[in-house]
């Protein structure tokens, strides 16, 4: 593969020599180290905090808590209101930082001579489908409709020749990047702050740590040039960021403050558990009559995020009569938030795994019954679609896959110990865009961009590198590109896959000043572009296939083969593209057959919180994942012609996944993940 | 505290130290290599991995003060001066690292399997050395996690570079 075109990352260098700094590593003089505090009940308040010990070991420097609630500006999002109250709203909720010399110092303090008591209350943090305080989000993340009908569908169900109903579950699940999050805060001595912190948009995070602390924006900068990760759970300051900055006021010195994994279970976000129940009607013929998808979720009672679980069901299938809800019970458990794919990762496990069923009751090939319900708009909104390329993907997925040499009977294939099967699923994810600004400058006999964007991974800094050179009519090594500092022009997050889309517009648009300015210096905001909208339906779609292997006599699973085939407009750099691709699909791979996050209803906290016992994909358990595309233009989208690609990869995999592991076994896993003890039950 | 010497990527360097210090942190907070990461701090992710005396091991599993006399090698010092490491090369010609951040410990781990003979959990037969086939290098680098999903590219990089290897030693 390494034969294929496409420019190397710029920072490759950098990243394999060590140099990469990312935000824990700046020497910064003088800095102290913080170790937070959590609390060990999931309900009730503190009674006491006694720091005098914690205070009197050698070494320690301050100790920050409730006790004295360092004073904050306008806080919106109460998971960042540190200190603040002696209340307790789940397991694991930050409520103290000891800041030592060094980090065992602190830590030492922090474990063996800071006491807290608390006064505990019973708590609830079991999600379940009949939970008596569960109710309809008027609105879903980040602003979509929670509920949505057209069409009867109870008459479409009534009517129909062939049914599914079914309930699906998807667990818990931490985002989990290999960097664990973490800032140092650095306040001048003109009362502004510096952070050096892991975010995947240094403008949004300045702009809320700004609030938060009661400074002008101009008072902090945000620097993050390097980010290990991120997957979602770096796209809003987390409450570390803020206790660095308290930490550093008061102890009078810079603070360092890296989250320890265990930590990051509780308060770095994760993926509601869902609980989703899939109606589908089809007539004779294997049209879809009606579509019924609900979703059972979980926020915190700190605050309401109500994840878009049933939005793609909104994208994906022609059917007369459509409905989409979603009901949410507040617990007392951490804040869920983002994860790559928020809403359409396990929306599309439920819905796909109910169209492979729905295939098996008609008898019709799960690739034919998906390309007989293809829709010609958006099957709920009925805008037309930029470009629709999903018939497409499935084709010539089903081409590479060897598709038409598929026995559809399921459990028939045996060799030796193995139980062999095959199975589809459709991925699909917006195509979004977001304001951004951007700085284009004539400079060293080459080019400056500048724009506040953040490269978590993605490829974004390579990839603004050759749309510049592009729009510069200039070749990529005369093109320096600085991003990763809020002191830039203010850029959107690097999330909802829209980085390329969003900073890129800007680019273009700078550079195309540049050249108009007589080559000097070009500047772009791009927020009435953006702002103007389209009138399309804008979304990628892809077709993944999956080969398992399943041991009839222990349960495992292997994956030997794995192949993904997306429409994702223009591709700007294919060997980026496909990393970004691979990437998501291999975190899909994870979540259909591992990844699971224990909820102990006793204590209320997460069980398996590090990475022996959660358990992500290793290197041995992924084999053949390969991703292709199609050549999709789309003049309605932006400059580039590009769709976002860094989720849809892992859209669709658990689905594809599950229905092969069905079709090995004849055994419907509608549970993920699908581990031994499920398949053998 | 306690005095250490050690070597590190060919440098004697003297610490005294609070005897807590892991290897790691030795590393990145004393001696400013932050070229090796923390991803667990309990050896469950392969981040930190670095060459001890040449062979790979979780600096975040090691105490500092019982590296007393050794050797160190780290990413840093993986690179011949500006010249990469073959491995590095192999990195980043196959796009084997996203945010890079379980780079540095996915190369030194490749470093020192590649110079670790016998059998592993999926070699078929147990009285040869096995050739480091796409199957050997995926069993033998699970130590080292990659959530970004780089395995495909780092496997396709690691073998790149140990068939040059097997190709110069049937050469010889
Ligand atoms: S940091 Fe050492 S193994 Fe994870
Ligand atoms: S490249 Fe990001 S964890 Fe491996």
């Amino acid at each position: 593969m390494s034969t294929i075109g496409g420019m190397r990352r710029v920072e490759g260098r950098e990243k394999v020599t060590g140099r990469a700094t990312y935000a824990f590593e700046y020497a910064v003089e003088g800095a102290a180290y913080g170790h937070p505090v959590q609390a060990p009940i999931a309900r009730g308040r503190i009674t006491t905090i006694d720091a005098e010990a914690a205070l009197a070991v050698p070494g320690v420097l301050a100790v920050v808590s409730s006790a004295d609630p360092p004073p904050l500006g306008s806080v919106e999002d109460p998971e960042l209101a540190v200190f603040q109250s002696p209340q307790v709203a789940y397991h694991g909720q930050v409520v103290a930082v000891v800041v030592a010399e060094t980090a065992e110092i602190a830590r030492e303090a922090a474990e063996t001579a800071l006491r807290i008591e608390y006064q505990a209350e019973p708590h609830d943090v079991v999600l379940r489908p009949d939970h008596p305080r569960l109710y309809a989000p008027e609105r879903v993340n980040p602003a979509f409709p929670g509920r949505t009908e057209k069409g009867d569908v109870e008459a479409g169900l009534a009517d129909a020749a062939y049914t599914v109903d079914q309930t699906y579950t998807t667990p818990a699940l931490h985002n989990n990047p290999m960097e664990p999050h973490a800032a140092i805060a650095a306040w001048e001595p003109d009362g502004s702050l510096t952070v050096y912190d892991s975010t995947q948009g240094a403008t949004a995070h300045r702009d809320t740590i700004a609030a938060v602390l009661g400074l002008r924006q101009d008072q902090v900068r945000v620097i993050s040039r390097h980010v290990g990760g991120g997957f979602g759970s770096k796209g809003t300051p987390r409450p570390h960021v803020i206790v660095a900055a308290v930490a550093a006021r008061a102890a009078g010195r810079p603070v360092k403050v890296a989250l320890t994994r265990q930590q990051m279970y509780d308060m770095t976000g994760y993926r509601t558990p869902t609980i989703q129940r899939v109606r589908l009607g089809a007539d004779e013929d294997g049209r879809l009559t009606a579509i019924d998808h609900d979703a059972v979720e979980q926020s915190s009672t700190l605050k309401e995020f109500a994840e878009q679980t049933t939005t793609p069901t909104r994208v994906m299938y022609a059917a007369p009569a459509l409905r989409t809800t979603h009901h949410l019970v507040r617990l007392d458990v951490p804040t869920p938030s983002w994860m790559r794919a928020p809403g359409e990762c396990p929306g599309m496990f439920a819905l796909e795994s109910a169209m492979d069923e729905l295939a098996e009751a008609a008898g019709i090939d799960p690739v034919e019954l998906r390309v007989l319900n293809e829709p010609a708009a958006e099957p709920e909104s009925g805008r037309p679609f930029s470009s629709r390329n999903l018939v497409a993907c499935l084709r010539e997925g089903a081409r590479r896959f060897g598709w038409d040499r598929r026995d559809p009977r399921p459990g028939v294939r045996r060799e030796g110990r193995w139980l062999v099967g095959t199975g589809v699923a459709c991925s699909t994810y917006p195509a979004y865009r977001r304001p951004s600004s951007a700085t284009a400058v004539a400079e060293d006999g080459g080019y400056v961009v500048r724009v506040a964007a953040a490269d978590i991974g993605t490829g974004a800094r390579t990839v603004l590198t050759q749309i510049a050179a592009e729009a510069l009519n200039t070749s990529p090594d005369r093109v320096r590109v600085e991003i990763g500092d809020s002191d830039l022009p203010r850029a959107s997050l690097a999330g909802g896959s829209m980085g390329t889309a969003s900073w890129g517009t800007a680019v273009v648009r700078a550079c195309e000043a540049l050249l108009k300015n007589g080559g000097q210096e070009g500047r772009a905001d791009t927020s009435e572009e953006v702002a103007a909208g389209s009138a399309f339906a804008r979304h990628a779609f892809g077709a993944q296939f999956a080969e398992v292997r399943v041991d009839a006599d222990t349960g495992e699973v292997r994956v030997p083969r794995l192949l993904g085939v997306f429409a994702a407009g223009r591709i700007v750099n294919p060997v980026l593209a496909r990393s970004q691709f691979i990437g998501g699909m291999t975190m899909g791979l994870g979540m259909a057959l591992m990844e699971e996050s224990f909820v102990d209803p006793r204590f209320g906290d997460f069980l398996n919180h590090d990475l022996a016992q959660y358990h992500v994909a290793a290197c041995a358990d992924v084999q053949d994942v390969e991703a292709v595309w199609i050549d999709e233009e789309d003049p309605y989208l932006n400059p580039m012609g590009s769709k976002g690609i860094g989720e849809i990869g892992i859209v669709g995999t658990a689905a594809a996944i599950a229905n092969a592991v069905y079709h090995a076994t004849g055994r419907r896993v509608r549970d993920l993940p699908i581990t031994p003890a499920r398949l053998l039950s | 505290m306690a005095e250490i010497t050690l070597r590190v990527n060919g440098v004697e360097r003297s610490l005294s130290l609070d005897t807590r210090v892991s290897l790691l942190d030795l590393l990145r907070e004393h001696l400013g290599l932050t070229g090796s990461k923390k991803g667990c701090d309990h050896g469950q992710c392969g981040a930190c991995t670095v060459l001890i005396d040449g062979r790979r091991a979780n600096a975040c599993l090691a105490l500092a003060v019982a590296c007393d006399g050794l050797e160190i090698t780290t990413v840093e010092g993986l690179a011949d001066g500006e010249e990469l490491h073959p491995l590095q090369a192999a990195f980043v010609e196959c796009d084997a690292f996203q945010c890079g951040y379980c780079t540095p410990g996915q190369l030194c781990s490749a470093a020192g399997m590649l110079r670790e003979p016998g059998p592993s959990a999926v070699t078929g037969d147990l009285t040869e050395d096995p050739a480091l086939t796409a199957e050997e290098i995926r069993e033998r680098m699970s130590g080292n996690l990659c959530r970004c999903g780089a395995y495909v590219n780092i496997v396709a990089a690691v073998h790149r570079v140990a068939a040059e290897r097997a190709r110069e030693v049937a050469g010889r």
